[in-house]
């Protein structure tokens, strides 16, 4: 009967146009447009993961994704890699979120779409990088679930082994399946799609649904379900000398080494 | 008396002390030190959660170091940091005692301990908190927590004016640590955790293993040489490792970096990895991205050097040099090595 897994995907800003992002301090908003976005990049060994289990135990495997519809560069990403349907999450109640609020939109998504043996999240996101949803719609759904996954092994087709990370060494973790994995970037490494996975991403499904579609209350979702609020968006300062020093290279280098002396730091 | 608003109640401000293996995080005197100063702007008192395996002297580490109380959930169990157990009893005992304000190292664990229990509490969490201080918002006193935003190039400012108990992670290597003094009197509370095989049943910790660090440890050095994708032109850091070694510093890298396999995933700094506040940070061949920058924006002094003038590391450096890496670098050894050595013998 095989696996039934899903992948929790987050479109996000490329890192690389991250300074271009613009503040609207006064209404503490930040301004994303025009720039270029990616599938978030521990999202695609999310998915990698899951096309390896699914390989070996066989199953299907969706993606689902919180955002506008009509920009779907990590869905059709995630379709050419190999996801079996992608279910878009889509409705102005739920923009605004803090990430219980967050997890709840996924949580009663995934309780229309009925049981999951697995769900793996990127460990965390390149934006905001809270890591916060994965932990949080697991307790929802009340599964275990383990965060910086750096190595999943199946005991046996109902329970797995993982190994964890740590700031000091790693972790062993027995858990019984269903679960929700936040993997890391050691845990393997993603494969491109194939010309033969992006000339199949057209016949995929793709599920569009709206908060009446999950019948999600909307005192759980988007701003309404969030506690925490941002109350200004500021441009961080650094508050430093910024003294370039002149001449020569040796020149330079002995002006720093005598002003690194003066400020005490060798 | 200012009218204190949605923060009237005198609930208590609580740290969640973390030990690993019997040993305390440096994180958790970092909470210590934040919480000593809101608990006085606050009025209230600042307590300490524990979890552990015969810990109490680790009970006592923290009442040295701020804590008024310290509640201690001792049992042979939670030795390992077991993820359903931990999560529960926290959120138990939290119900219980209604503490206003939990901070929490936003460590590996604390990263995945603090989501559930807010979960289960259904309340407000922000991450990876860099300050937390008490403002005003539209005139009412409210807790302001500090969070980079997008690769640390912006600071948000959140709040939580509702939900109780408001809760943060903090960003561990950050805050100042509070200072110890065994003078410091504080009381033990034992709560007797009760934990039964249904916590262990779904998922368990077999096995906690710490991997001993290689070279000199990067979170307590006081000089942290880091180099970038411009070390690059250098082949690799042998000559890195030089500098480091001449001014007895620690070597670090950026994700360019250590994706090149130059130095260990372990030593990355920045957003996604390690956080560092050393008395000097020399940043080599990095352009200074800011989810880069936020990694080490807390040292006291900050020499950056690349070859691009427009380089944003020259904004968040004190002293800068521009130029190429293959003439500085040794240029800048054998300045130092001068200076170590003794003029005459």
């Amino acid at each position: 009967m095989g696996l039934e897994i899903l992948v929790c995907i987050k479109q996000v800003p490329h890192p690389d146009h991250f300074s271009e992002i613009q503040v609207d301090v006064g209404r503490g908003r930040v301004i994303g447009a025009g720039i270029p976005v990616i599938m978030n990049p521990l999202d695609r060994h999310a998915l990698e993961e899951a096309l390896r289990n699914k390989e070996r135990f066989s199953g299907r495997i969706t993606v689902i994704r919180m955002g506008r519809p009509r920009l779907q560069k990590a869905v059709e990403e995630a379709l050419a890699m190999g996801a079996d349907r992608a279910v878009l999450l889509y409705d102005t109640a739920f923009a605004g979120p803090d990430t219980l609020a967050t997890a709840f939109t996924l949580f009663h998504a995934i309780q229309r779409l009925g049981k999951f043996d697995l769900i793996y999240c990127g460990n965390e996101t390149v934006d905001s990088g809270t890591a916060q949803v994965g932990p949080q719609l697991a307790e929802l759904l009340d599964i275990p679930q383990v965060s910086s996954v750096q190595e999943v092994s199946f005991v046996d087709e109902k329970s797995l082994e993982v190994r964890r990370a740590w700031e000091h060494g790693h972790m062993k973790v027995r858990l019984k399946l269903p679960t929700l994995l936040s993997v890391t970037r050691d845990i393997n490494t993603p494969r491109l799609p194939t010309v033969q996975g992006i000339m199949g991403v057209p016949q995929k499904e793709v599920i569009i649904w709206n908060a009446e579609a999950i019948q999600a209350p909307l005192e759980n979702v988007g701003l309404n379900g969030s506690s925490i609020y941002a109350t200004g968006v500021h441009e961080f300062r650094a508050g430093r000398r910024r003294e370039i020093m002149q001449g020569s290279t040796g020149e330079k280098v002995r002006r720093a080494v005598a002003r690194l002396k003066e400020l005490g730091a060798i | 008396m200012t009218k204190r608003g949605s923060m009237s109640d005198s609930g208590e401000i609580w740290v969640i002390g973390e030990q690993r293996l019997g040993r305390l995080e440096e994180v958790s005197l970092e909470l210590l030190s934040k919480g000593m100063a809101l608990s006085q702007s606050m009025g209230v008192t600042l307590s300490a959660v524990l979890l552990g395996d015969e810990v109490e002297e680790i009970a006592r580490e923290l009442v040295f170091h701020g804590a008024e109380k310290v509640y201690l959930l001792e049992d042979a169990r939670l030795r390992y940091y077991q993820s359903e157990a931990y999560a529960r009893l926290l959120a138990g005992v939290i119900k219980e005692r209604e503490p206003q304000v939990v901070l929490i190292g936003a460590t590996e664990i604390g990263k995945e301990l603090a989501p559930k229990v807010a979960a289960k509490l259904r309340t407000g969490l922000t991450a990876h908190c860099i300050d937390l201080y008490v403002g005003e918002v539209d005139a009412a006193p409210q807790l302001i927590h500090v969070v980079p935003g997008w690769g640390g190039n912006l600071v948000m400012h959140i709040i939580c004016p509702q939900k109780r108990p408001q809760m943060a992670t903090v960003k561990p290597g950050v805050l100042l640590k509070a200072a110890r003094d065994e003078n410091r009197k504080g009381k033990i509370i034992r709560v007797k955790p009760d934990i039964g095989d249904k916590d262990f049943s779904r998922i368990e910790t077999l096995e906690m293993i710490e991997e001993s660090p290689k070279g000199k440890p990067l979170e307590s050095a006081d000089i942290v040489v880091c180099g970038g994708w411009g070390m690059n032109a250098l082949g690799d850091f042998s000559m890195l490792q030089e500098l480091a070694d001449i001014l007895g510093g620690a070597i670090a890298g950026t994700r360019p970096a250590t994706d090149k396999g130059w130095v260990d995933e372990d030593r990355m700094i920045g957003q996604s990895g390690k956080t560092v506040s050393p008395g000097l940070f020399v940043s080599l061949g990095a352009s200074g991205a800011m989810h880069y920058t936020t990694g080490f924006m807390g040292s006291k002094v900050v020499l950056g050097v690349d070859q691009n003038p427009q380089a944003p590391i020259f904004q968040m450096a004190d002293i800068g040099i521009v130029g190429d890496l293959r003439e500085v670098l040794p240029c800048l050894i054998e300045e130092l090595k001068k200076d170590r050595m003794p003029e005459k013998l």
